[in-house]
């Protein structure tokens, strides 16, 4: 892709880059809008963010709700004639997004990073104290109320997590991985 | 058979019944199941949304477990299998990435086991050796076979039958003696990974693979996904009452296993009724 404008060829090709996918090659078909579950719920079809990426729209993208929505099932990149396995793209979206704090989805990033520290600490995720602390800081703490009663009868939550023995490793990963 | 199995987090809790009927179905049909001692959990899908390098090394500490263990690996839940099946797919395929994420996991892959997902396992099997298996034939059940997103994409590293049609969950129901009915939602995804955070987005996924079982009148859908599972019986619209399976419980009906009922209970659609209603259970 040819661009006159600088900031646009970088943010290109950092998408290419970080993604590792030949978005270049995107002439759009729209067989990925067409499987993709999430366009009724979210402001891009799949091809748009692409094409937007081709055009080098950084702020459009990075504040998408859609690269958030798309649930990464991978029915747009499993399609795609041209090899592009989209579902890669939003996710290097997402990092980019969350390094230029400009996430649209913030609840879905509270959820992704209770999850995660829930496993940093305990090697394994809690489910039971994992979701009260999303209920809790996202402030919807009503909802499902019933389920959650119903699993816990059932025994389906145990309240105190299981440790695994390997923790400090799965603390260095965490830290060698961080960004 | 021998196998590492590693069940993940959520068959530890909110999907145990999976783990419970996985283990004794996997026994009555001869297969060992070894459970992978210390095993982490596989990042899933919080950690492929922000740590590329994080979503590929934590499920490669459990490749490197059951490399240790000299297993191949079985693996019920279909997320965890995609997250480990990926790790395995870039350690064995991408000779940059191997050598940042063995530096990382500290340990040296060499390609020895292999990843499985625990449908796979079973339907290896063949039709045969499970059909000789079934005591009591799921006469009358008619159910849509649901292999959701995970399991079947994508399709380079997972390598199923067929990823826009596969089969292999038809042929193990139609082996247990029930009815599995075609319908063209089998490998939509449901949305199970906004469950807790975009409610309203989950309600429309889930409603439209309901609606399409219930138009090919199927009595129920059988998962092999505790994500599908608990997203399908939970985000139904109220009063549908269309109980979700696991494979592994239908297993356990028609090979006559004492403990099905244990497992049915702990559904949050009960689907006892259904099963009295063809005689499937007491």
């Amino acid at each position: 892709m040819s661009f006159i404008d600088a900031d646009k060829r970088k943010f290109f090709n950092e998408v290419r880059e970080k993604s590792g996918q030949p978005i270049d090659l995107c002439y759009q078909c729209q067989k990925c809008a067409s499987g993709c579950i999430a366009t009724g719920f979210a402001d891009y079809y799949p091809n748009e963010i692409i094409r937007l990426v081709q055009l080098g729209q950084k702020e459009r993208v990075l504040n998408s709700s859609s690269i958030w929505i798309c649930s990464s099932c991978e029915m747009c990149g499993a399609r795609c004639p041209n090899g592009i396995n989209t579902a890669e793209v939003m996710d290097a979206l997402k990092e980019m997004a969350i390094a230029a704090g400009t996430v649209k989805e913030k609840n879905v990033l509270l959820f992704h990073n209770t999850f995660l520290s829930s496993v940093r600490a305990f090697g394994r995720v809690h489910e039971a104290s994992m979701m009260g602390l999303y209920k809790l800081k996202s402030g919807d703490l009503m909802s499902d109320m019933d389920f959650g009663m119903d699993m816990l009868k059932k025994g389906k939550l145990p309240l105190l997590p299981h440790r695994i023995k390997a923790r400090g490793k799965i603390k260095d990963i965490f830290n060698k991985t961080a960004h | 058979m021998r196998l590492s199995y590693y069940p993940g987090c959520s068959l530890k809790a909110t999907a145990k019944e999976y783990d419970m009927s996985a283990r004794d179905a996997c026994k009555g049909l001869g297969i060992e199941l070894v459970e992978l001692d210390d095993w982490v959990c596989c990042g899933a899908t919080c950690a492929h949304s922000t740590n590329h390098m994080l979503s590929i090394a934590l499920p490669s500490q459990n490749v490197a477990l059951a490399q240790r263990a000299g297993m191949d690996l079985a693996i019920p839940c279909a997320a965890c299998y995609s997250r480990v099946k990926k790790a395995d797919y870039v350690l064995r395929n991408d000779d940059v990435m191997r050598q940042k994420v063995e530096d990382i996991v500290d340990f040296k892959y060499n390609a020895s086991v292999n990843v499985h997902s625990l449908v796979e396992v079973v339907g290896q099997l063949g039709e045969k050796a499970i059909a000789e298996k079934v005591q009591k034939p799921l006469k009358g059940l008619k159910v849509v076979c649901y292999y959701g997103c995970l399991m079947v994409r994508p399709p380079q590293v997972t390598c199923f039958d067929n990823t826009e049609h596969p089969m292999f969950l038809d042929n193990i129901v139609k082996a247990l003696g029930a009815e599995p009915i075609q319908w063209s939602y089998k490998t939509e995804c449901c949305g199970a990974s906004l469950s807790l955070t975009s409610k309203d987005v989950v309600h429309g996924m889930v409603g439209r693979i309901i609606d399409a079982a219930k138009e090919v009148e199927a009595m129920a859908i059988v998962t092999a996904c505790p994500l599908c599972q608990s997203n399908l019986e939970m985000r139904q619209a109220k009063g549908t009452d269309l109980p979700a399976f696991y494979f592994t419980e239908l297993i356990g009906l028609a090979l006559g296993l004492p403990a099905t009922k244990k497992w049915s209970n702990l559904h949050l659609v009960n689907p006892n009724p259904l099963l009295q209603s063809l005689s499937l259970a007491d």
